[in-house]
């Protein structure tokens, strides 16, 4: 119980609570933008009627998105002082440019949204809610560039003892950073699909509001389905690059011990991390491991063994996290394909869209094991084999944390409840009567 | 370098002092709220005037933070880990306060909108009052050295603290009043003028109050006294301040609302021409004090950010005011019976 542990603690709550809402809302303002342009194009009534349902939804999350953001923002500071120090020459203007180019451009104008119905011709203000999207996926662009950078620094030098900018290109054109940024917002559009299908197909399976969530599934379907094989294509793009640049990390996910060329992928595998080997390998795929990682069978895969225990992420969490990420990714895809050659009879299809009703919850899941992926295989570094993250917290008590800790999970979790129950209600109840199909 | 670094000082004290300008009267209105909200539809018509605007509004205290990062990164990391405790009770407030708007209509119940009317007064009346007490700690020097903070959350809530708390709190109330008065009509605008009016002399009070505190906690007159022409800033906001009452009286609100908003701005630069060079100054001696000059990022990160920032934040303003103008008339019950306001 130190101030490491306790603020290592305190972040991944934070962080994780604020993407248990911000995925929603990149995704879900996309559709619910396209959603007002069929009705700005058609004038059909049911298309406004969708806007303004699962408008309030987005509206649900995106207040939720908003507030624990700042959290973070705060918390670089608050608990993470030392690597704040260290790294604000690079990371802080990131930062900056992410406020002043994205969160002004969302904020100002979901009041525009909220508020302006009526003072806005109607394809302006559809093309608000475009611009919504648009800005909350910029904001997605500046905030991975920023991570990015601590996985893999780039354009920097160390000088009077911080990393100092050298090349601000460098560092935007990142290509770890850019991988990540397709491969997380991809993810996030992958969640608010199957947000849109599970709640509609909750309806359809009740057979309510037919044509309403019938019209709300199928674009949400292709949104789904072209999401998913971005995340994979991008997935696979970033492990070569996290295995040429990260091998620790890679050795980790994939509980690899022992250096090898032709390295295998062990199906099944429970890693034992006291006696640097797993406990069990089943079916194992020879060359598999070498093949994802470098895209080349015959290649060498670093082992665990390879680098100091100090400096070996913790296995288990990375391993089992990936494991069930991309186990759950495939899913999405299954599920995906499958809704597409259903989609002109999902009413009829109960088996599917039961299971795509008790699907919701798991993209929240791979989204989440994804982030203890990149942040807990980083470990022990900060920033990647600069900084370790027990140089980088806060000279504050133990004290201070231990409170702030208990009151996030206080306060979050209260808000967070109601948050979750405000949705289920609204999801529940469906459309407004006039909206009747 | 020293130039840059100038610039953004004065970038700095910019964004805080809009952030003061525009969060301070949604702040205001917010504390206002069980004052001037005697019942449900005066209270939705509070905050359906500040309904459109408050988030963006806030995005100015981010950029603040964001820029103090950026800028001074060593000012941010010393500042949010020495005032761990008093940011993250304002972070909290915040937090509270940005969930409440859109959760307050969601449930038909009493009990639900009571519950939510307290988190928007608590979650605007703490950090008005924080923010207060916090700025009047950094004009009159926080207890830090090399060592570390050896400060704590009482002891900020000193005098001049407290007073600086009050202080904001004071100016959000004045500017909070004011808005409804521009944008509500029937009794709640009749309520808050006479509430605009009556919070003035408090106002002055504060104001005198706080200038000659500042002469005896702070050393923020030093720059004035040598360099006399910076005393225009305490005079403008002075002469604003006084510009409050005079269209107040006349019944023209909306200008008197740019006096208020004046007066905040000039007040947040005179506090900051007399805080130069210093951002975070210790009161344990000034060799540790992190200045616009030791605490600064690299000269092409300073260039960069200027780049940026001269770029879009014109462009951000422009759209800010172009959404202002969209929600610029009168609200009243009528407008309440839609369902594009919370």
């Amino acid at each position: 119980m130190d101030v490491v542990f306790l603020s290592r603690l305190q972040f991944a709550a934070a962080t994780m609570f604020h993407f248990l809402f911000v995925p929603v809302t990149l995704g879900l303002a996309f559709l619910v933008a396209w959603m007002e342009t069929k009705y700005v194009r058609t004038g059909d009534k049911l298309y406004l009627s969708m806007t303004k349902f699962w408008g309030k939804l987005f509206l649900i999350n995106f207040a939720l998105g908003v507030v624990t953001g700042i959290t973070l923002e705060f918390q670089f500071g608050t608990n993470w002082s030392r690597y704040s120090a260290f790294v604000g020459d690079i990371f802080g203007s990131i930062l900056a440019i992410e406020a002043t180019v994205a969160f002004f451009l969302e904020s100002t104008l979901i009041g525009v949204w909220v508020f302006g119905w009526r003072k806005l011709s109607k394809q302006a203000h559809a093309t608000v809610m475009w611009l919504i999207a648009a800005a909350g996926t910029m904001s997605g662009f500046w905030i991975l560039m920023a991570n990015g950078w601590m996985q893999h620094p780039v354009g920097y030098v160390i000088r009077d003892g911080r990393a100092e900018l050298e090349s601000f290109a460098a560092v935007v054109f990142n290509k770890f950073a850019i991988l990540e940024f397709f491969h997380t917002i991809s993810g996030a559009y992958v969640l608010s699909a199957f947000f849109v299908m599970g709640i509609s197909a909750y309806h359809l399976l009740k057979k309510q509001h037919v044509e309403f969530f019938t019209r709300s599934f199928r674009p949400a379907l292709v949104f789904g389905l072209i999401s998913s094989l971005v995340v994979a294509i991008s997935g696979d793009a970033h492990g070569v690059h996290v295995t040429q640049v990260q091998p620790a990390k890679l050795a980790a996910m994939e509980s690899h011990w022992e250096t090898t060329t032709r390295a295998p992928l062990h199906l099944i595998a429970i890693p034992d991390e006291k006696n640097e080997r797993n406990r069990i390998e089943l079916i194992s795929l020879p060359g598999l491991l070498s093949l994802l990682g470098h895209h080349d069978i015959n290649a060498e895969i670093k082992g665990l063994k390879d680098f100091p225990p100090d400096e070996r992420p913790p296995v288990w969490p990375t391993f089992v996290s990936f494991r069930i990420m991309v186990g759950l990714g495939t899913l999405f895809i299954l599920l995906t394909v499958v809704g597409l050659f259903l989609r002109n009879r999902l009413v009829e299809s109960p088996r599917y869209l039961t299971a795509m009703m008790y699907a919701i919850p798991l993209p929240y899941i791979a989204i989440e094991l994804g982030w203890v992926v990149a942040e807990v295989g980083r470990q022990p570094w900060i920033v990647y084999g600069i900084m370790k993250t027990s140089d980088a917290v806060s000279p504050v008590a133990v004290s201070q944390v231990a409170s702030s800790l208990v009151a996030f999970v206080l306060i979050y979790g209260l808000l967070g409840a109601i948050g979750f129950y405000l949705m289920f209600t609204h999801a529940k109840k469906g459309p407004e009567p006039e909206a009747q199909s | 370098m020293e130039l840059l670094q100038f610039i953004w000082f004065f970038l700095w004290g910019l964004l805080w002092a809009v952030f003061f300008m525009t969060g301070g009267f949604d702040l205001g209105v917010g504390t206002l709220l069980p004052f001037l909200g005697k019942t449900e539809t005066d209270r939705r018509l509070m905050i359906n005037a500040i309904g459109p605007v408050w988030d963006g509004n806030e995005v100015w205290l981010i950029t603040a933070g964001g820029v103090t990062f950026a800028a001074f990164p060593t000012v941010y990391a010393v500042m949010f880990s020495s005032l761990y405790t008093p940011l993250l009770l304002i972070l909290f407030a915040l937090i509270f306060r940005g969930v409440s708007f859109e959760f307050r209509g969601k449930v038909a119940s009493k009990t639900w909108k009571a519950f939510w009317d307290k988190s928007i007064f608590f979650g605007s009346m703490i950090p008005s009052f924080l923010f207060g007490v916090t700025f009047a700690n950094i004009f009159a020097g926080i207890p830090f050295n090399d060592a570390g903070y050896h400060g704590s959350l009482a002891a900020l809530l000193n005098p001049y603290g407290i007073l600086g708390g009050i202080l904001f709190l004071i100016f959000f109330l004045q500017h909070g009043t004011l808005w409804l008065a521009v944008r509500t009509t029937g009794i709640l605008h009749t309520r808050s003028a006479r509430a605009a009016g009556r919070i003035w002399p408090l106002n002055a009070s504060a104001v005198v109050v706080f200038l000659v505190a500042t002469a005896f906690y702070t050393d923020l007159y030093s720059n004035y006294l040598a360099r006399p022409y910076l005393f225009f800033l305490p005079s403008a906001a002075a002469a604003a301040l006084v510009a409050i009452r005079f269209f107040h009286q006349r019944r023209l609100y909306f200008r008197a609302w740019f006096a208020s908003a004046a007066t905040i701005v000039f007040a947040t630069f005179f506090c900051l021409a007399g805080l130069f060079p210093n951002l975070f100054p210790s009161s344990m001696g000034d060799q540790y004090s992190l200045t616009a000059f030791n605490a600064s990022s690299s000269q092409l990160t300073l260039t960069i950010m200027l780049v940026v920032v001269l770029a879009v934040i014109p462009i951000v303003i422009g759209y800010q005011i172009w959404a202002y103008r969209l929600f610029s008339g009168k609200l009243s019950q009528e407008d309440l019976a839609y369902e594009d306001v919370y």
